[in-house]
């Protein structure tokens, strides 16, 4: 495991870069344990101050520090996205290695619901979320609406791979020794799958929190718990740009962004990691 | 039955089943919810100004018979469905009394005028790029051009149209950031209105294409370079078959099938890009109707508005799957 680690420190430029991005920015999520105030007050510190010292990253017109309102939104966002990952990746897995593993119409009953999922539009289904929950929606269900409109792309990709494990030799070795479908499942055909899940969780929880920074910019989720999205939502409803106040906005748009290349890198690499093709073309090269 | 017709039909039923699903999934969250979307509806579109009591009562009747909340679950249901099929979703509550369709019909065209544009700029410019780049793996401006594309291929449609929005808004105001055509000219079938709406659509093409060039890109080049390894490429090679022929008719067209199949799959996603583009540039299509219907709290626009666009999309990528097997000739024989 820590060979693996390292060896894809040294030979594999984008683990390095998305390891080191997404260090930083848990970094700064982490310090949000040291931040002097609750981001929810308003007017602790004189509004409006540009960048400089003792406010690293300015002051906004609410009169909250930037900084340590920026690394008490990117752990929301953060945890946010690793919520619905999880929650979504317990979805797709389920009903990937069911429908690889039982084949015949339970495949295609249940692929048919998954081709479904994937391509219905889920903007407007979360709008009308909103819509009717209005002042209940809040963090979490915001994101078990999310997992469970999430998971349908990453079935595909399980499924396919639970298809071909269930042809192999060892899957009808288990059958004879007795084991049970649930066994098999998580027992046999899990540890094969597992790599790629990794890979798509990066995918998933990008993709998330893309989804919730764009609802919470447009103010349709809970506007008081602070996240990297509803930072730029109170931005643009002081209308900072205009007033000139673009560290406001800068920041926390630099730092989703850093984010997101961060997650995006460490999902590349791990699929090449997966593909011994590439990877011996790495390190051959 | 030949084996055409049977995968037309099949796709048919996936289509069928999608927009059973969709439909279903917003029934669901507008009626077990439990929230009385009526009181909250009316709240909402009442709490800007002074609405007479007379009108309240009005709207709260019109309401219930919009979404035919008498009656049991199941009444509700088929009444949804009457709706549905019969394409009326009743008066809009922020624009009284014209009809939600006829909004929706309005806003429709530069939705699909937008996302067909852009989306077919795009898929074709990343795979034609990114076609080259797995065939030329040498070129260092086409590996530039991969890390580009890498770099922004994670970033959310919203950001991206953000940055935009500000680098031609604030910083170097060049280009109209807003509406779909300059705000004092007639509508008209001529060339001065087609250039402005041109012009106006340069910054959402813009956006989307720099977030959705970059998945296809990527996709085409690890195909092709997959492809080039085989071996009837090589002989080609070795039998003297012109490069440029080798790529498109021998490397292109083979890897252009799952690229297809991937460009149905992800509409979906990026319809929800368009939309929230559209948002940002203040683009007269659906997604700013849907944004202005949420804040002014019409909740038949915004029901209205989730089905369109459900049936919108799915009949997109059953058009997509038709026309697929003009592309792949196993579809018929098989």
């Amino acid at each position: 495991m820590w060979q693996v680690l390292r060896d894809l420190l040294r030979y594999n430029r984008e683990f390095a870069v998305g390891v080191f991005l997404l260090s930083f920015v848990i970094l700064i999520a982490a310090l949000s344990f040291l931040a002097p105030h609750s981001p929810l007050d308003s007017y602790v510190v004189p509004p409006d101050l540009p960048p400089g010292w003792p406010y690293v990253l300015g002051t906004n017109s609410r009169g909250q520090d930037v900084f340590w309102q920026l690394t008490c939104a990117i752990r929301n966002t953060l945890l946010f996205g690793f919520a619905v990952a999880l929650i979504s990746r317990v979805l797709s897995l389920v009903i990937g290695l069911i429908a690889g593993y039982a084949g015949g119409w339970v495949d295609r009953a249940l692929m048919s619901v998954n081709d479904t999922f994937i391509v219905i539009p889920l903007f407007p289904i979360l709008v009308l979320f909103y819509f009717v929950m209005r002042d209940r929606m809040s963090w979490m269900t915001l994101a078990l609406a999310m997992a469970f409109l999430g998971w349908s792309y990453d079935a595909r990709l399980i499924r396919s791979v639970a298809l071909s494990l269930r042809a192999r030799e060892f899957t009808e070795t288990s059958i004879f020794s007795g084991m049970s479908m649930r066994q098999i499942l998580i027992q046999e055909h899990l540890p094969y799958v597992l790599p790629i899940v990794f890979s798509t969780t990066m995918n998933n929880i990008n993709w998330s929190i893309g989804l919730e920074v764009t609802l919470s910019v447009l103010g349709f989720t809970d506007i008081n718990t602070p996240t990297i999205g509803v930072m730029i939502y109170w931005a643009n409803q002081h209308t900072a740009l205009v007033a000139g106040i673009w560290w406001w906005i800068f920041f926390p748009v630099a730092l989703v962004v850093v984010t997101f290349i961060g997650l995006f890198l460490l999902a590349v690499s791990m699929n090449e990691y997966i593909d011994p093709r590439s990877r011996l073309g790495r390190v051959g090269a | 039955m030949t084996s055409y017709s049977g995968y037309m039909l099949r796709r048919f039923g996936q289509f069928v089943l999608v927009v059973f699903i969709g439909i279903n999934l917003a029934f669901l969250i507008t009626h077990l919810t439990p929230i009385d979307p009526i009181e909250q509806t009316i709240s909402a579109a009442t709490s800007f100004g002074s609405t007479s009591p007379e009108a309240i009562a009005m709207m709260r009747q019109a309401l219930r018979e919009l979404y035919g909340l008498e009656g049991g679950l199941w009444q509700q249901y088929a009444a949804f469905w009457k709706r549905i099929a019969v394409g009326d979703f009743g008066p809009s509550l922020s624009a009284f009394p014209t009809p939600v369709s006829d909004l929706i019909w309005r806003a429709l065209p530069w939705t699909v005028g937008l996302l067909s544009v852009s989306t077919l700029l795009t898929w074709c410019l990343g795979n034609l790029l990114g076609g080259l780049a797995g065939y030329f793996q040498k070129s260092s401006m086409l590996r530039f051009a991969g890390v580009l594309a890498m770099g922004f291929h994670p970033i959310p449609y919203y950001i991206t149209a953000f940055v935009l929005l500000i680098v031609f808004g604030y910083l170097w105001p060049v280009l109209p950031i807003t509406g779909g055509y300059r705000m004092s000219m007639p509508r008209g079938f001529n060339v001065d209105f087609i250039l402005s709406v041109a012009q106006h659509s340069i910054l959402p093409v813009l956006s989307l294409m720099i977030v959705g060039l970059g998945g296809w890109f990527m996709g085409m080049r690890a195909l092709v370079s997959n492809i080039v390894s085989e071996d009837y490429v090589q002989y080609a090679e070795l039998g003297g078959v012109a490069r440029r022929r080798i790529l498109t008719s021998y490397i292109m067209r083979n890897a252009l099938l799952p690229q297809v199949t991937g460009l149905a799959m992800s509409l979906g996603a990026i319809f929800n890009g368009a939309i929230i583009t559209e948002q940002v540039f203040g683009y007269p299509g659906i997604g700013t109707l849907l944004v202005s219907a949420v804040h002014a709290g019409d909740y038949s626009l915004v029901l209205g508005l989730t089905t369109v666009s459900i049936i919108a999309v799915s009949a997109a990528v059953l058009l997509i799957d038709l026309l697929y097997p003009l592309l792949d000739p196993r579809v018929k024989v098989r």
